[in-house]
């Protein structure tokens, strides 16, 4: 009874003091300013950064190849309390949000074809760009959903993907998931929308969609001197660097293309 | 030799009897800047222009790339994105014709091939806008001019025509038998091989027949007839077939001393250079059970498919899929107002009753897929990883040398989207190996 006691007694005392020894001698020098920065990362190891997750992005940081600011999905006062233990100043950071422009669901936006295949975006757009007649349209089958990590896509029953923005952390996940390029990082507080990306004059996008912009240019016009909303090749584009406040642009949008999504003031959530 | 796997579909080939039919003189063409694979040509002319049957419409811009031609005299009335029969509309020139047709007037003969230099003719190939017209459309020239270390001692005529419902290749040969021979001489003289050989699916004897008769003496021409099996007319399978040499994974034909040619493109490079006319024209089939009268073609390059089907009595009211290309590998149409391009081999019109729409189940792991693959991949793996998005573990177990000709999804159980899944997978996997080399 006492001698396999002390055996075992006496091999863990061994293994034990390899163990010390090893974690002394063989010990990675590790920046103490790593694991701070990668505790306050929000840890959701979404890949937003362009990096392998948080802690890659921590050492990125200590070795000064990224800036604090990068994580896209770690908000103004985090990227400020990195900068702090770096002891560098970062500038501050306006909070973005993504937005799917389309608004095409499966009411009003013609197909050309019955698709019968795999539910994947990016297949369906092997085969003549999908089955939507509008060749920059939603295709409905969630591959931004898929790859979001934070939950923040909803596929509508319309058969549309829409963000909720009170969860979007601007990671750019399903930007680049989206085979249609229809998904963009706007400034959160941003209200007016053009929610369209169709560049087909007016006649060819009547024919694909009840809800689009013809490039009537009324927007345009609307603002006056400096529009906030300018036509690109038949299509409007709001410009967020001086974002349009005047919701009854809306009104006056022939195709309701525009729409106002208005926030509460204070909390800056949608109401 | 036989080679592993394969399928014997229903061959309906229906039309096999129905000799060649021209097509008249349309109200309007559509000629696309892009029917080749290869960079697309340089456009030579601008809306308003009045052009000659004949007359290039772009030139070619590079080494792989061949310029189109007007397939009558007219006026150019736009040039813009039109639809393509790819799916996606692509730059196109619409040309209202003068109803004369008439010739431009630059279009004369090269000469005798028997004389003529194989560069002068490679030129005079690559001028015309002669494309690979089993369907793939690679420029012929480009695959004429094979490097100085590969040295090729086979020059092999593609006559399987191993697609159900199509038989235009099988209509070139009965009826132009001479023609395809000339031609098959002329690319020998090019190439330099003294030894040509024809294959051909065992179910055409009357085309082999025809070929053997029409046989010019000084050619050294071997006439093989094939198992009739699908896909004996991939460029990989034609050459174990007939030679017993394997093309290594990723590697063309030349690399075990082949060049493998269509029937049709044997032709366009005789008319090329004996004739110096452009391919403005080829043979297709029309068939189907949807389509009212089925038949074989001549149509020009840029014929609307609404007009062909028109030419052919239009389609009854139970049509439900119109495909450019045959029932295994062709592309099916939304879009009627498409032209019909260099490689449109056929155009097959099916019933509702024809394409049961259905869902792909999960594997069962039966693998009647594995038994099949001609290339001896595992399709059922690699459709499993493509549903999970490991593009990388695709590429590992070689999902480049699909050659997607459809045989897994036709002899699975479980109507697995096979085909679509290894497309998809196949186009990730480029995307992948191209971020790795750089």
């Amino acid at each position: 009874m006492l001698a396999p006691t002390a055996l075992l007694t006496g091999m863990g005392l061994v293994s034990g003091l390899g163990l010390a020894v090893a974690a002394k001698f063989f010990a990675v020098e590790v920046d103490p300013r790593q694991e701070q920065i990668a505790d306050i990362l929000p840890g959701a190891n979404c890949g937003g950064c362009g990096l392998a997750g948080c802690s890659d992005f921590a050492s990125a940081v200590v070795a000064g190849s990224i800036s604090p600011a990068d994580c896209p999905v770690a908000d103004d006062e985090t990227a400020q309390l990195i900068a702090e233990i770096m002891g560098v100043t970062v500038e501050a950071k306006d909070p973005q949000v993504a937005i799917v422009l389309c608004q095409g669901n499966i009411d009003i936006a013609a197909k050309k074809y019955r698709y019968n295949g795999l539910a994947s975006c990016a297949s369906a757009s092997l085969l003549g760009g999908g089955d939507k007649g509008c060749g920059q349209g939603c295709l409905g089958l969630a591959d931004c959903q898929r790859v979001c990590g934070f939950d923040a896509v909803e596929m509508t029953a319309e058969g549309i993907a829409k963000i909720i923005p009170e969860r979007c952390t601007a990671c750019g996940q399903c930007i680049t998931a989206c085979p249609k390029d229809i998904i963009k990082l706007i400034p959160a507080n941003s209200e007016i929308h053009v929610l369209c990306s169709s560049h087909e004059k007016g006649a060819a996008a009547k024919k694909n969609c009840g809800t689009f912009c013809l490039g009537c240019k009324k927007c345009e016009k609307f603002y006056g001197e400096i529009p906030q909303i300018k036509i690109d090749s038949f299509l409007a584009l709001v410009d967020y660097n001086n974002p349009p406040t005047n919701p009854e642009v809306a009104e006056v949008c022939p195709a309701d293309a525009i729409v106002y999504l208005p926030k509460d003031k204070q909390t800056g959530r949608y109401v | 030799m036989k080679f592993r796997g394969g399928i014997h579909p229903q061959y309906n080939k229906i039309t096999a009897d129905l000799s060649v039919e021209a097509l008249p003189l349309m109200e309007k063409y559509v000629v696309p800047v892009a029917q080749h694979l290869g960079a697309p040509g340089k456009l030579l002319v601008a809306k308003g222009d009045e052009v000659f049957k004949g007359q290039p419409l772009t030139e070619a811009a590079g080494f792989v790339s061949v310029p189109v031609h007007a397939p009558t005299s007219g006026k150019i009335k736009a040039i813009k994105n039109l639809p393509h029969p790819i799916g996606i509309p692509m730059q196109a020139i619409e040309i209202t014709p003068d109803e004369q047709d008439t010739l431009w007037d630059e279009i004369k003969p090269v000469g005798n091939w028997r004389e003529l230099d194989p560069a002068t003719m490679k030129s005079a190939i690559q001028n015309a806008g002669v494309v690979g017209m089993g369907g793939a459309t690679f420029p012929t020239h480009v695959k004429l001019s094979p490097p100085e270390d590969k040295p090729i001692d086979y020059l092999i005529l593609n006559g399987a025509e191993c697609e159900p419902y199509l038989t235009a290749d099988h209509r070139v040969m009965l009826e132009q038998p001479a023609d395809v021979l000339e031609g098959v001489g002329l690319m020998m003289r090019i190439l330099g091989v003294k030894k040509a050989v024809v294959g051909i699916e065992n179910n055409k004897p009357d085309a082999c027949k025809a070929l053997q008769d029409n046989c010019p003496e000084d050619l050294d021409i071997d006439f093989v007839m094939l198992e009739t099996k699908y896909p004996q007319g991939s460029e990989k399978h034609l050459i174990y077939a007939l030679t017993g040499r394997a093309v290594p994974p990723g590697k063309l034909p030349m690399e075990v001393g082949c060049v493998v040619q269509n029937v049709g493109t044997a032709v366009a490079c005789l008319e090329a250079v004996r004739d110096g006319m452009p391919m403005i024209s080829r043979v297709a089939t029309v068939t189907g059970s949807g389509i009212n009268r089925p038949t074989n073609i001549n149509f020009r390059v840029g014929t609307l498919l609404s007009d062909i089907l028109a030419f052919c009595d239009g389609v009854n009211p139970e049509t439900g899929k119109v495909i450019f290309g045959g029932p295994m590998m062709g592309i099916g149409q939304f879009d009627m107002s498409v032209p019909a391009i260099k490689g449109t081999s056929g155009i097959l019109c099916l019933q509702n009753d024809e394409i049961a729409q259905f869902e792909g189940g999960p594997c069962i792991r039966c693998g009647n897929c594995v038994e099949t693959c001609p290339m001896g991949l595992v399709p059922s793996i690699l459709g499993l990883l493509s549903e999970r998005f490991e593009f990388t573990e695709m590429g590992d177990n070689h999902i480049a040398d699909c050659i997607e000709c459809g045989s897994c999804a036709y002899v699975c159980p479980s109507h697995r989207p096979l085909v679509q899944l290894f497309k998809r997978g196949k186009v990730e996997w480029r995307v992948i190996q191209e971020k790795q080399n750089g």
